[in-house]
């Protein structure tokens, strides 16, 4: 048996296992900085994992984005509100959500099992459209990184939508909190939101 | 010959953890920065199941070079790609919420907010 | 209280500069390793983002000001879709890109490196934009939370 394969198995396995650990680390601490720390920790073991998975674009992507500026925008947020989340939820709701969530986890596993194996080539996901990316890409666009061509080319609308999701998101940010804020003596007039 | 049986399921059993765990951080804990948190962690999962779907055991990155015949799925790297992107975006306006409803209620709590909302009724 | 942060600025001021180069090469060489307009547009902003944090979000907005930001934001999208519109005035689909050249592969390299930029610039230009509105608020938090604190105490 290949060596390679063997390695990148067990490397797959023991990431995965890491990434398992940092979830539910996350879910049990209060203190929200560990939490944004923990979460920004959890990207960066992803993009580890997309690299073993062959995705090294994503795995880039992840780790500038998922890892560097949202935890960035995290902690700024943490700057503006409070570090430590409150009080625990009530036991009766932990229950109810714990049973909630072990039942969906049953139902998402039991339609797990007729899936095709980890690293089948004979799945069906990989012989709808994609032998033509891999075989004609060459010859109609001469990029040789496949995921370029297609994100750009062959699927270029595609990506056309996603950066008007970023612009619109930008765009969001700024009317929220972008402009100066309002003195506290306006906000006292403008008929008692807060109390 | 490559045997498919070794790590077989394992890959979308643990997707499956991590995407429970994130939506129980969703449902049952109340400050919304842990909610957002927990968002972040369901998200992550998602693009697991989709790039563990990509792998072709034995391939290589997709990018074209002479020598080598087998290459990994390009399109759920495509998809995933501009996913984590638009999270990140996403995820800012959320926090941007957040950051509002501490200017106006005082809190990030949900249970307190939801108190806040039924005295003033 | 910034004068403390002598080796973060160093470093800083020294880093800098490779972020940026990096930034452009990876927006320069996404159709040959990986890369493309989406990380190049982090990189190159998280070279920004260091710059605000370790200097100061005056300094940031000194160097860049708000109205650049804003431009790249909507010139990248802006160059995205007008490169589907020129593809359209040409005689092709939308981003049906071989016609951009005189050779069907020029065409498409230029179609692919043209949209690559406006991407780059749309997410660079939206995360220097979404971190400068969060410093911004916290900025404004930290004077007025002086202030609203006297207030609350009279």
């Amino acid at each position: 048996m290949n060596i390679e394969i063997v390695t990148s198995d067990l490397l797959n396995i023991a990431t995965l296992i890491f990434l398992a650990v940092i979830g539910i680390a996350i879910a049990r601490i209060r203190n929200l900085f560990a939490v944004v720390m923990l979460s920004g920790i959890y990207s960066l073991m992803g993009a580890s994992l997309y690299v073993i998975l062959d995705a090294v674009d994503v795995a880039f992507t992840e780790a500038a984005v998922g890892a560097g500026a949202s935890t960035v925008l995290m902690i700024g947020t943490l700057a503006l509100t409070s570090s430590r989340e409150k009080a625990a939820t009530s036991p009766a709701n932990a229950i109810k959500g714990l049973i909630i969530c072990t039942l969906l986890g049953a139902a998402l596993i039991y339609g797990s099992l007729d899936m095709p194996l980890y690293g089948d080539p004979s799945a069906p996901i990989h012989h709808h459209i994609v032998p033509r990316y891999l075989n004609d890409s060459m010859a109609e666009i001469a990029v040789p990184n496949v995921v370029t061509s297609v994100l750009a080319g062959y699927r270029g609308f595609d990506t056309m939508g996603e950066t008007f999701v970023i612009f619109t998101a930008a765009i969001g940010v700024i009317t929220l909190i972008g402009r100066k804020r309002r003195r506290r003596k306006t906000s006292k007039d403008d008929g008692g939101h807060d109390s | 010959m490559i045997d498919y049986s070794f790590p077989g399921l394992f890959n979308y059993w643990v997707v499956f953890l991590l995407m429970m765990i994130g939506f129980y951080i969703v449902i049952v804990h109340e400050n919304l920065i842990k909610k957002i948190v927990g968002l972040n962690v369901f998200q992550v999962s998602v693009f697991i199941l989709y790039i563990s779907m990509a792998k072709i055991k034995g391939g290589t990155a997709p990018i074209l070079a002479d020598g080598i015949e087998v290459y990994s799925n390009p399109l759920p790297h495509v998809l995933i790609l501009t996913a984590i992107v638009v999270g990140v975006a996403t995820t800012a306006l959320g926090l941007a919420l957040v950051v509002r409803i501490q200017e106006s209620f005082g809190t990030i709590e949900d249970n307190e907010i939801r108190d806040i909302e039924e005295r003033q009724e | 209280m910034m004068q403390h942060k002598m080796i973060l600025r160093v470093v800083s001021k020294l880093l800098i500069p490779f972020i940026l180069l990096f930034g452009l090469y990876v927006q320069w060489h996404g159709d040959f390793g990986p890369g493309g307009g989406f990380q190049a547009g982090v990189i190159f902003a998280s070279a920004f983002v260091l710059y605000g944090l370790i200097y100061g979000l005056g300094s940031l907005r000194t160097v860049l000001p708000s109205w650049v930001t804003r431009l790249f934001l909507s010139l990248g999208v802006l160059i995205y879709s007008g490169v589907g519109v020129v593809c359209m005035l040409m005689g092709a689909k939308f981003l049906d890109y071989y016609v951009l050249s005189s050779t069907e592969h020029g065409g498409q390299h230029l179609g692919i490196m043209l949209v690559e930029i406006g991407v780059g610039m749309t997410v660079f230009a939206g995360i220097v934009t979404i971190f400068c509105a969060f410093a911004g608020r916290a900025a404004a938090d930290m004077y007025q939370g002086d202030g609203d604190q006297e207030e609350s105490n009279s």
